[in-house]
């Protein structure tokens, strides 16, 4: 095997970021080769974000960073310095399950659980952008996560459910 | 639900048959599962491990000094510094005849696949020990790899090992009746070749293994995402030269999905816990996706040649199968080619058969037993070659199959062959024509037909195809489980075997609550930690619940009379008058009357220190029962598919999915639909888009998700399901398995529908996953 001279030492630089992370705001100094979803599992000790491919593929490490969801295993936690980011130990509200999380439950959405964290972000993110009101649009919703336990259709009507008791809720008031 | 009432007589069933919401779900939801790489080994070196990048290589060197001189790396092991481990590795599943060939932990001196371990590095973070392994030098010396069992059965071709003779690892020829007369004269006899290619089990968590040896107890602890806890504990007891209580090992609380890969034994878990005694430091290793895609066992891969005889009105005459099974490079076990060769007849009456298994080894990593295991291949032959069969004699499908099913009064029925368990293949319990009337019922086919037909004049190509399977479940030899009355008065159920998210902590309390009769919230179950259990075999071959169900319940029921008892002598009146419910036992006539399982748990266990207690009364109350089944246990089922092919892309739609199972009673309706749902998923990926390629040189050309394709949201429909209940006559719970049913009929069927679309092209659909290529290949590239 080829190697390279210039690596045979890791890179020892460090730099200080602050973040916000479930709302409350740290500095910490992080070597900078660190990925964001190491940060979040090992320095900050969030381990509810998971990883299951480390190539951007499975959803599983799915992040909220400032409104978006994002794949911490292809980001550094250097390129985080100064966003909020949120976790999936964010959801629930003092041990109360938020609603989407609910009907995960009642739906039998998850299995394994290893990858619900990271659905469960991805789809944080898209409610924030407008409901889910179709079969169709759950789908695409759910689509760039992998999951190889449950099929899917759990997460599907646990997400129409969701809409439609959100829907209820706009309707009755 | 209707079967709960034939569980048991006299028993008034509250939570089995309820589709209770899982108590696993909370921790799962809000991000405190403890998955292995979840757990706070925050003191562990960590571990990444050098894999052979050539399908077939000698290792004439390896120069780790360059490596040790980086800032952070411990120590680096290969097979050299091992050699009081470099012990075999015996296959689960063997047979007298298998050309055995030796399979070590780690690379001794020839690479065998690509992505066999040859050096492990120790370092204080993964990211030290992934740079540690460039640094590495090893030279090479590349041989001749094969990458098939075309290639492998080549006559005058390279072989898989060095020094053996032929790259076939066992020969096995099962038969029943006389295949060759009868293929003589048979009216008809069709023939074809079907080829499944290789997939993967791709639970989402990888495999993973940490260790700590505690100099003081002088016990070693492993921790180990396994599906078998106490199989891995045996291996590695046998290997290391340690007694079974010297190891601990503990499949964590949640494990991200098994599949069958994970109810292997690899090298990696035998070299891990080795060098934390040696270190004295603890260590883990936790795979990445690379590595499960080159390293973890897979499956599938088989090519049959077969043919089948039958007269003017389609009655199935006989059964000739010939099939080759990739091995891989070792022999990890025989139990998915074996399963294969019985699961061919199905649910038909065939009474001639011929089936035959040339397993090869190949220079590809091992496969072994992965979701349906083996049964997706036979069921797609077998289900292909049913419609062969009503195409030629212009039948519809669903005609031929009806014609030949086994009916409900013929069970106990007798195949003629022997099960993957070593015991004859008789099925126990089925309604198979249920299966078949319930999915035709549903699709209405002669409205499909017409639909068919006008889609057709307007050039869109539809088609329905139907699938039938059996499938051995719940095998032995036994599952253990161990009820205590805690002293705090609850219960407490410890299962030996371990969950990938099959709800073990909710279904077996739903169990443990009915049999004992109490509240179900003071159940608790607990499992995979073989210090809780001495004995168990895991979770594989969907047996759990057929197996730890029934000895949850017989302990369970002996536990009862226990706590009756105590309850007896301390109110001083007959058994028979009592009854338990919630959390006391009481006088049936006197309700008032009642003794709390607290105060039996301080009576009974607690005690008082050096006192007699009365002479009938039960103490320590804890029981344990080990099932033991005399067989398999049958479930079965039927798949429908109405797909949608697209003549210009060769894209398949599934318009409609319909599945019709029998797993005979059901504890937890929720939890069995969500096996069958994610089943159905995996069936649909190997239908249509898992391939794990290899190149002709060995070297695998899937290996990231970016070039495997693993079903998503958008290509899994929501299937509609039904359920017959055949209750299983050979366990008190009636129950068969279903963790697999789900996977077994889909591709015989989406295959089945796919070649009726597109039937007007003459098309032969013959080989598995159907990629869009193979698929315009079937529509064009045919004579
Ligand atoms: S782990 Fe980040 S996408 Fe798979
Ligand atoms: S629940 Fe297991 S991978 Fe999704």
């Amino acid at each position: 095997m080829a190697v390279d001279e210039s690596r045979a030492d890791p890179v020892e630089d460090k730099s200080w970021i602050s973040v916000t992370i479930n709302g409350s705001k740290q500095d910490y100094l992080v070597e900078q080769r660190l990925s964001l979803a190491d940060f979040i599992r090992n320095q900050v000790g969030l381990k509810g974000t998971h990883l299951g491919c480390e190539h951007g593929s499975c959803g599983a490490c799915t992040v909220i960073i400032d409104d978006r969801a994002v794949r911490s295993c292809l980001m550094f936690a250097v390129q985080s310095d100064g966003s909020s980011i949120e976790t999936v130990e964010g959801l629930a509200i003092d041990g109360v399950l938020s609603p989407l999380q609910e009907s995960f439950q009642a739906n039998h959405a998850l299995q394994c659980g290893f990858c619900t964290s990271g659905f469960l972000m991805s789809l944080v993110a898209r409610l924030r952008e407008g409901p889910i009101d179709t079969e169709s649009e759950a789908r695409e919703a759910l689509s760039g996560n992998i999951c190889r336990c449950t099929g899917y259709s759990g997460m599907v009507a646990a997400i129409l459910e969701q809409s439609n008791s959100i829907q209820g809720i706009k309707e009755n008031s | 639900m209707s079967q709960i009432s034939e569980i048991k007589e006299n028993l008034t069933v509250t939570n089995i048959g309820r589709g209770m919401i899982r108590r696993e779900d909370p921790r799962l939801l809000t991000g405190q599962g403890k998955f292995i790489d979840d757990l706070p080994f925050s003191d562990f070196y960590e571990a990444a491990i050098l894999r052979s990048p050539h399908a077939h290589a000698r290792v004439v060197s390896i120069d780790t000094e360059r490596a040790l001189k980086l800032s952070g790396v411990i120590a680096i092991y290969t097979a050299a510094d091992l050699e009081p481990i470099m012990k075999d590795l015996p296959p689960k599943v063997s047979h007298p005849k298998l050309n055995y060939q030796i399979r070590l932990p780690m690379v001794k001196e020839y690479a065998n696949y690509v992505g066999e371990p040859i050096a492990v590095v120790v370092a204080e973070n993964r990211y030290i020990a992934e740079d540690a392994l460039d640094l590495i030098e090893i030279e090479y010396e590349t041989l001749p790899a094969v990458a098939s069992t075309h290639a492998a059965l080549r006559k005058g071709g390279p072989k898989v090992h060095i020094g053996s003779e032929s790259n076939v690892a066992v020969h096995i020829i099962q038969k029943a009746g006389d295949p060759e007369a009868a293929l003589k004269t048979a009216p008809h006899v069709i023939r074809e070749t079907f080829k499944i290619t290789r997939g993967g089990g791709h639970s989402i968590e990888g495999r993973g293994v940490a260790a700590r040896f505690d100099p003081i107890t002088q016990q070693l602890t492993v921790w180990d995402n396994t599906q078998a806890p106490h199989y891995v504990r045996q291996m590695l007891a046998t290997i290391y030269g340690m007694t079974e209580d010297e190891i601990r090992l503990i499949a964590p609380q949640d494990i991200g999905g098994g599949f069958g890969p994970k109810a292997q034994f690899y090298g990696e878990e035998v070299v891990i816990p080795w060098i934390v005694m040696q270190m004295k430091h603890p260590v883990k290793w936790v795979e990445d996706r690379w590595e499960n895609f080159i390293s973890a066992t897979m499956e599938r891969s088989q090519t049959h040649r077969v043919e089948v005889g039958f007269d003017e009105d389609g009655h199935l005459l006989v059964l000739k199968d010939v099939f080759e099974h990739d091995q891989g490079a070792y022999c990890v076990g025989l139990q998915v080619p074996t399963i294969t060769m019985s699961t061919l007849p199905g649910p038909y009456v065939i009474p001639n058969i011929h089936s035959e298994l040339i397993s090869c080894y190949t220079n590809i990593v091992p496969t072994s037993s992965l979701r349906g295991a083996g049964r997706p291949q036979a069921v797609t032959v077998m289900e292909r070659m049913m419609d062969r069969i009503a195409e030629h004699l212009g039948m519809e499908p669903a005609e031929i199959r009806r014609r030949n099913l086994i009916q409900p009064d013929q069970f106990p029925y007798a195949v003629g062959l022997l099960f993957r368990d070593g015991s004859p293949l008789t099925y126990d319990s089925g309604n198979y024509p249920a299966l078949l009337e319930g999915a035709v019922d549903r699709i209405d086919i002669v409205k499909f037909r017409r639909d068919q037909a006008e889609a057709r004049s307007q050039g869109r190509f539809l088609g329905l195809g139907l699938s039938m399977y059996v499938e051995g479940t719940g095998i032995g030899p036994y599952e253990g489980a161990r009820v205590r009355l805690t002293n705090s008065g609850k219960i407490l159920v410890t299962l030996a075997a371990s969950p990938q998210g099959q709800g073990y902590e909710t279904v077996y309390a739903q169990v443990a609550a009915d049999a004992i009769g109490v509240d179900i919230d003071l159940v608790e179950v607990r499992h995979g930690d073989t210090s809780s259990i001495p004995y168990g075999q895991g979770t594989f071959a969907s047996r759990v619940t057929a197996t730890a169900g029934p000895a949850v319940w017989e302990a369970s029921e002996l536990l009862k009379s226990d706590l009756l008892a105590v309850a007896a002598s301390l109110l001083k009146c007959d058994v028979s008058s009592l009854a338990l419910s919630g959390n006391s036992v009481f006088i049936e006539s006197e309700p008032e009357r009642r003794v709390l399982l607290y105060d039996i748990a301080l009576v009974s266990n607690v005690g008082r220190h050096g006192m007699s207690v009365p002479r009938d009364l039960p103490i320590a109350i804890e029981r344990t029962a080990y099932f033991k089944p005399v067989q398999a246990v049958y479930s079965s089922g039927i798949s429908a598919v109405i797909v949608e092919v697209d003549p210009e892309t060769g894209k398949i739609e599934i318009l409609k999915s319909l599945l019709g199972h029998d797993c005979g009673n059901v504890l937890n309706p929720m939890i069995v639909e969500g096996q069958i749902l994610g089943g159905h998923a995996h069936g649909i990926g190997n239908a249509i888009y898992e391939e794990a390629r290899y190149s002709e040189d060995g070297q695998p050309q899937a290996v990231s998700y970016l070039d495997y394709a693993l079903p998503t949201a958008i290509e899994v429909p929501t299937p509609e399901l039904f359920h017959v209940f055949s209750p299983s006559p050979l366990n008190p719970l009636g129950v068969k398995g279903a963790g697999e049913g789900g996977t077994i009929p889909v591709p015989g069927a989406v295959a089945n529908a796919v070649e009726d679309a597109l039937r007007p092209f003459g098309s032969r659909i013959c080989e598995l996953p159907l990629t869009p290529e193979r698929v315009l290949r079937a529509i064009y590239d045919h004579d």
